[in-house]
């Protein structure tokens, strides 16, 4: 999510030169490779308990209703039933917000989604849940829990639920609007604004003008790995729970907070994760799988989410409705643009509008601009973050429209971008002024690329028509929250590097390397591990492309406590002066000595006392991340269906540690953004029941779907990051959509504004505007 | 509750014999009974390649797959492909390329990529794709897989023709 709209200041502001590194920007094996290649790594469905018993939660048949009454007494007579609760066992919490996460959390309405209180707000609400000894006997108990419901009206999209006299979620709710409380029941949460300059002035001055709206439907995160706790209450009221989170702490705070208690009675066991992408940073199944176990006498309990339960019963992301209308100069020049955007949260305030809200236009150098955005609940799912939270949909929109202004002038849609892009210096949509980045590198890239260059492909079959498209993305990323890595000299000269970030694709290996080129050793001298929350200090979530930012100063300014004390530990060795050793690539000298650092660590020992180093840190820094990418699409016109031919992906990462999980990192979120673009959204009947929620049916790419994707690094250093690192996760699922819509469009004529691009979508969008093609 | 039945199977190379009950797929059994938990669960219902093992030959998802059709049937999961001491070249392949990230679809990858091997030893990037279309990965966007694939079948075809 964005760092703060206020200042940004306190960040240290470090040199970064252009510099020669002996171990970033190498390609090493990650540490953990080989237990995931052989099956040995232990995800959170793995764990195997003594006398564990299987946990499954009951969900809400219904998208709307008031719960009646409860009853589970026969569930609990089945034999091996051997708890049931219900949220009458959850305190009712007060409707406080708290900073969680990259996101604000009402710890009464996550206590309300975790197990629904008075109504069920959505089809999937989980309602009560059952351990019992063996999955079937849990899954016939839900069978006989029986639940009575008053079922009501419900609203599926922001424009429904905004209308007046729509049925209302939340009776408390109150609109914020710029910061003043409303006075009726609703279901808009907020309304805020971004303005500068002047609208009319601005739109006086276009030659061109172009106003569309757009409309997003809800995709999911759609990790492979389903959501699964694993809780023990012990009789000493000491909890431990396994499970697979994007961050342990958060899943802690929020396990005390739903059950009443102090952190320090909670334990979090992070196992091996399969994917989260933002969905995996909230709690769904910990506190049950709790309170599973305490009201079943103090047994391990597992609950672990079916598909389904996924797809329904957690945080998809927002569908939308985005209006933009914007303006240009007959020279490509940007005089203005308004935007107005409502994005879903589902059955709770929080959708990523904020987010959205700066992603729209903040590439851009914008004189006179207004952005006006809605956060309205649903009867949906909670969302949660999903990468670059918000920014798929709204780049869709203000891409699209960018570039049918480019379109309309006869510009070059790069070159319109190059005559707009944001660089050091301009001042945000949303405030802040731009540090060093590197947009317009990736521009120029973009059109140097040998993609770009060469001519579109021919057909492959005759009549389906070709078209390509290019779009860009900014993403503000999360350069702040709180890491603390521990570090450990072992006396055969490795070095423990103990941390608290999930590692969820290969972040462990790029830690190792910052600290392996801090301290002048190899990568596979270091020995990566990521501990659960006693072990280490706080540490926030792996999300808002911070781990490898964040963690990664955390790294560095513990390796470089490392190196003074390895020095000291020499200048007792020679009796000299601390200060006239030095240190340099692994060896420590002075004037007639030298050592490297592997033999001071044995000569050390262990009997003098370990050289070790603990940092917490919180950079509240920089580090905006940007991306161009182009596309190459084939539709068939009978069929409405787009098939990829060609895709690039430029991004500045700032400086690539890996180069290759970088790559990784815009190749899978591209894949996402191509997903999202053509294929994916939930489907909901007239009663707001998801019609939808299996993988066959929700649809993802499939590796025959895709062509390669060709991951084009930029590296302009961060002057936030002792090595310039950038976050690179999100971002590359920003430019997809869009640019797949501009591609479409130079196909057939026709302008998509409607995700996903699907057969159906684009059929209806070629009989529509058939006869208005450009 | 359903009365188990014992099952012999060779899983690994290894006899073994367990007992499950009817209703129990071999997903199930292999994670829950047998505790070979590298073949994973994405979906339960075919769609996702997670689960997928090599039964007498023939690549299956054995979340279709009963416990007790393993009566007599050689199994091989994620755990019994590499070499005493090693990896098998996939297994290397997919860690030079960086193809997995968060890993869970990885056991399926391999073993589904295995069994393309097994039959087709010189594929072709289509035909990779189209073989690896039931595996399901949400983070890599599949590049690096396949470029793994690839690569693996190339050393595969030295070491075959050595
Ligand atoms: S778990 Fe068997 S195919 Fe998904
Ligand atoms: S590496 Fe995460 S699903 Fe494939």
């Amino acid at each position: 999510m964005e760092t703060p709209v206020a200042e940004q200041a306190k960040a240290t502001e470090v040199s970064v030169e252009e510099r020669h590194y002996n171990i970033i920007g190498t390609r090493p094996i990650r540490h953990d490779g080989a237990d995931k290649v052989t099956g040995k790594a232990l995800y959170g469905a793995d764990v195997r308990l003594n006398g564990m018993l299987y946990g499954k939660v009951l969900r809400s048949p219904h998208a709307h209703a008031r719960i009646l009454s409860i009853d589970v007494s026969r569930a609990l007579a089945l034999p091996g039933v051997k708890a049931v609760v219900t949220s009458a066992d959850l305190a009712t919490l007060d409707s406080v917000v708290s900073r969680v996460g990259e996101g604000a959390v009402n710890w009464r309405y996550l206590s309300n989604n975790i197990l629904a209180s008075d109504k069920v707000l959505y089809h999937g609400h989980a309602v009560a849940a059952v351990a019992a000894t063996s999955l079937n006997a849990a899954n016939e108990a839900l069978n006989l829990i029986d639940v009575q419901y008053e079922p009501l009206p419900c609203v599926i999209t922001a424009v429904q639920a905004m209308r007046p006299g729509a049925p209302i979620l939340l009776q408390e709710l109150r609109t914020n609007e710029l910061g003043a409380r409303g006075e009726i029941p609703t279901n808009i949460a907020s309304h805020d604004q971004n303005m500068r300059g002047d609208l009319e002035r601005g739109f006086a001055e276009a030659a061109v003008i172009v106003e569309r709206e757009f409309t997003t439907g809800i995709v999911h995160q759609g990790y492979i790995e389903p959501h699964t706790a694993t809780a023990v209450w012990g009789t000493d009221d000491q909890i431990t729970i396994w499970t697979s989170t994007q961050g342990a702490h958060d899943a802690r705070r929020q396990v005390a907070e739903v059950l009443q208690l102090p952190v320090s009675r909670i334990k979090v066991i992070p196992m091996e994760i399969g994917g989260g992408f933002g969905g995996k940073t909230v709690i769904y199944l910990e506190p049950v799988a709790a309170l599973l176990s305490w009201k079943s006498g103090n047994r391990p309990v597992q609950v672990t989410m079916s598909r389904f339960e996924v797809f329904a019963g957690t945080g998809p992301t927002s569908s939308s409705v985005i209006k933009v209308k914007m303006g240009s100069a007959s020279d490509g020049r940007i005089t203005a643009a308004q935007v107005t955007m409502a994005y879903a949260a589902g059955a709770f305030p929080g959708s990523p509008v904020g987010g959205a809200m700066s992603v729209i236009l903040n590439a851009y150098r914008m004189e006179n601009v207004q952005i006006d955005g809605y956060d309205v609940v649903t009867n949906t799912p909670r969302v949660a973050a999903y990468r670059a939270p918000g920014g798929t949909n709204a780049a869709f929109a203000s891409e699209s429209v960018i570039d049918e202004l480019a379109c309309k002038l006869g510009i070059d849609p790069l070159e319109m971008r190059r005559i707009n892009g944001a660089k050091e210096g301009d001042r945000r949509v949303d405030g802040p002024l731009i540090r060093r980045i590197g947009y317009l590198e990736t521009v120029e890239k973009a059109r140097a690329s040998a993609h770009y260059q060469s001519p579109l492909p021919a057909p492959s079959t005759p009549g389906l028509k070709v078209g390509r498209g290019v779009a860009s993305g900014w993403w503000g990323n999360w350069p702040g929250g709180t890491s603390s890595v521990s570090v450990i000299v072992n006396n055969d000269g490795t070095v423990n590097l103990i941390e608290g970030s999930t590692d969820i694709g290969g972040s462990r290996v790029a830690m190792a390397m910052q600290l392996a080129e801090t301290l002048g050793l190899q990568a596979a001298d270091i020995k990566p591990m990521v501990v659960d929350t006693d072990s280490v200090g706080y540490n926030d979530v792996t999300a808002g492309s911070r781990t490898t930012y964040s963690t990664g100063i955390a790294v560095h300014k513990a390796g470089l406590s490392i190196i003074q004390q390895m020095r000291e530990r020499a200048a007792q060795l020679w009796d000299v002066e601390s200060a006239s050793v030095d240190y340099a690539d692994g060896v420590i000298s002075s004037k007639d000595n030298h050592i490297g650092f592997k033999e001071l660590a044995r000569k050390v020992g262990d009997g003098d006392g370990n050289v070790v180093a603990s940092i917490s840190i919180s950079p509240n820094g920089d580090g905006v991340a940007l991306a161009t990418h182009i596309v190459d699409v084939e539709v068939d016109e009978e069929t409405g269906k787009v098939q990829i031919l060609r895709y690039t992906a430029v991004q500045d990462v700032g400086t690539a540690i890996h180069p290759a999980y970088v790559e990784g990192q815009i190749q899978g979120g591209a894949a996402q953004g191509i997903g999202w673009a053509l294929n994916e959204e939930y489907v909901y009947d007239q009663q707001g029941r998801l019609l939808n929620g299996s993988l066959l049916d929700y649809s993802i790419p499939t590796a025959l779907d895709l062509p390669m994707i060709e991951a084009v690094i930029v590296e302009v250093p961060n002057p936030t990051h002792p090595f310039g690192v950038r976050g690179v996760g999100e971002v590359p699922i920003v430019p997809p959509a869009g640019a797949v819509a501009n591609a479409i469009a130079n196909a057939t004529g026709v302008r998509m504004t409607v995700l996903p691009m699907s057969p159906q979508h684009v059929l209806e969008a070629l009989w529509t505007q058939g006869n208005e093609r450009v | 509750m359903a009365n188990k039945t014992a099952v012999q199977a060779t899983i690994n190379g290894e006899d073994v014999e367990f007992l499950c009950e009817p209703h129990q797929s071999l997903l199930e059994v292999l994670r829950d009974v047998l505790r070979l938990t590298g073949t994973k669960e994405g979906c339960n219902n075919g769609n996702c390649g997670a689960c997928n093992v090599i039964l007498d030959g023939v690549l299956v998802n054995s979340c279709l797959v009963l416990g007790v059709e393993a009566q007599g049937k050689r199994i091989t999961t994620i755990e019994g492909i590499a070499p005493p001491h090693g990896l098998h070249p996939l297994q290397q392949k997919f860690l030079e390329h960086a193809a997995l990230q968060c890993g869970i679809c990885t056991p399926g990858f391999i073993i589904s990529a295995k069994a393309l091997l097994d039959h087709k030893p010189h594929p072709s990037e289509h035909e990779v794709r189209h073989w690896l279309a039931g595996n399901l990965c949400r983070c890599t966007g599949y590049d690096k897989i396949v470029r793994a694939v690839l690569d693996a079948a190339d050393v595969m075809a030295v070491e075959v023709s050595k």
